[in-house]
């Protein structure tokens, strides 16, 4: 009972706090993208209003706030939005200094910058394992394995996370290989991250999931994995693989 | 101490062209070593095997890749000059928004001009128009996309000048017709020297596409 009405002065009160900040995140309760910004937020301890998308019914507010790309996550700070997730995260770098995400060295910086891009443009192309079949999946299974190796191989170092002893940027760039990937491969029937093959990788999934913040922010697994074999379905037009 | 700058770059490549001008902008004193893409040097390779591409920039030994990337590291390092990005988080994020917005789209669209044929090449000027109106409708009635200022998106954006003949010989199209405010800003943008000592000239671009389509096979 007393939970209860602890838990609902909290939301109360987080609503408070995010009026004043004035910060509201839309986004999509299956999308690592969005969870990358919520992360970030958090992380940073920075109140914020979260609003749900329909992505198959998107709201006019969603519209109006991003034209261009029609996507989630889109943070709204005091009426102005900013798109697009890592640079998003960029924004709330430089607007709340406090537990930073980036490197303060230019080159580091620019390093961080590099892997968050690679993770950004090469995400898309592991996906594909969950929603091919046939030749297509051999080809998006060569794929991934190949992206895989070049981050287990270039990327990580030995290194607890990929900036060092704290989780930055990066390691919230590539956070879709934490739990979205174990659900698409288990929809695709594909396994890619074999821990023989891959483990610094698997070591760093370890150390990522352990974070306090990133725990307690997952989707859950069941959900993500019927949700995906909707979307598989209707990519695929049949019932089973 | 004197700054060790080498960028490895390709002439014809806006990518290159983009850290070039950003470069030139800050009067940064560099080497410039043009690769063979067909026979990559070992610096190269060793500098980013990740993508081995160009262009890399390497200051004091140590490299740094992807073109805006490589930018936004110029203006970090020699931030007493002509800064390129705002100093506004929100503006940042804007100018962000956009360079990213040209990297996604304009390329690609490009590309297709020229490496296509028929059905292929009239729905490729269509994408291509379409994402240059986009871009002319953010540019307004601003000198730059920076407003006052030549800055980031400008880069981003200026070094496909060079290509644009080209793609109007291939598309049989003409840029200005659709977007008269576009070349208005390119023409304004080739009156500082750090573009107009940069681009190489339209017809070397259209040479090299010509040479390029026939080992292509593209005829």
């Amino acid at each position: 009972m007393i939970l209860k009405h602890f838990h609902k002065l909290n939301h109360i009160s987080q609503i408070l706090l995010s009026e004043m900040s004035g910060l509201k995140l839309h986004g999509a309760w299956v999308s690592p993208f969005v969870f990358r910004v919520k992360w970030a937020l958090k992380l940073k301890g920075i109140p914020f209003e979260y609003i749900e998308e329909d992505l198959y019914n998107k709201s006019k507010m969603l519209l109006h706030y991003n034209p261009i790309h029609k996507k989630v996550p889109v943070l709204v700070h005091g009426g102005k939005p900013i798109c697009e997730s890592m640079l998003i995260i960029e924004y709330i770098e430089e607007t709340w200094p406090q537990n930073p995400l980036l490197p303060n060295d230019p080159y580091e910086k620019a390093l961080a910058r590099f892997w968050v891009k690679f993770a950004d443009d090469k995400g898309p192309a592991v996906f594909k394992v969950y929603k091919s079949r046939g030749e297509e999946l051999e080809k998006a299974k060569e794929e991934s394995l190949e992206i895989l190796r070049t981050v287990e191989k270039h990327g990580l170092g030995d290194k607890k996370f990929f900036g060092g002893e704290e989780i930055g940027i990066v390691d919230i760039a590539f956070g879709w290989m934490v739990h979205w990937l174990g659900a698409m491969e288990e929809v695709g029937g594909v396994k890619l991250l074999e821990s023989d093959e891959f483990p610094r990788l698997h070591a760093w999934i370890n150390n990522f999931k352990e974070v306090h913040v990133i725990k307690e922010n997952l989707p859950d697994h069941h959900d993500l994995v019927a949700h995906l074999k909707v979307l598989r379905e209707r990519l695929l037009g049949q019932s089973s693989s | 101490m004197a700054d060790e700058v080498i960028l490895l770059d390709f002439w014809p490549s806006m990518f290159g062209m983009r850290v070039r001008v950003a470069l030139a902008e800050k009067g940064i004193k560099y080497e410039y070593r043009e690769e063979d893409l067909r026979n990559k040097s070992q610096l190269l390779l060793k500098m980013n095997p990740v993508h081995k591409k160009i262009p890399v920039l390497i200051h004091n030994g140590k490299p740094i890749c992807e073109s805006l990337i490589i930018v936004q590291y110029i203006d970090e390092v020699w931030n007493d000059r002509a800064p390129i990005l705002p100093s506004d988080p929100y503006q940042r994020a804007q100018a962000r928004f956009w360079a990213d917005f040209v990297d996604k789209k304009v390329h690609d669209a490009g590309r297709k001009i020229w490496t296509t044929k028929g059905e292929e090449k009239e729905a490729a000027k269509k994408e291509f128009i379409d994402v240059l109106k986009v871009l002319e409708e953010q540019l307004g009635d601003k000198p730059y996309f920076g407003g006052d200022h030549f800055g980031f998106v400008d880069i981003s954006l200026i070094t496909y000048y060079s290509w644009f003949s080209a793609y109007e010989i291939f598309g049989e199209f003409s840029i200005e017709a659709h977007c008269p405010k576009l070349i208005a800003w390119a023409k304004r943008c080739l009156q500082k020297k750090s573009v107009s000592e940069t681009l190489p000239d339209g017809k070397k671009i259209h040479g090299f596409i010509n040479d390029m389509r026939k080992k292509l096979g593209v005829e």
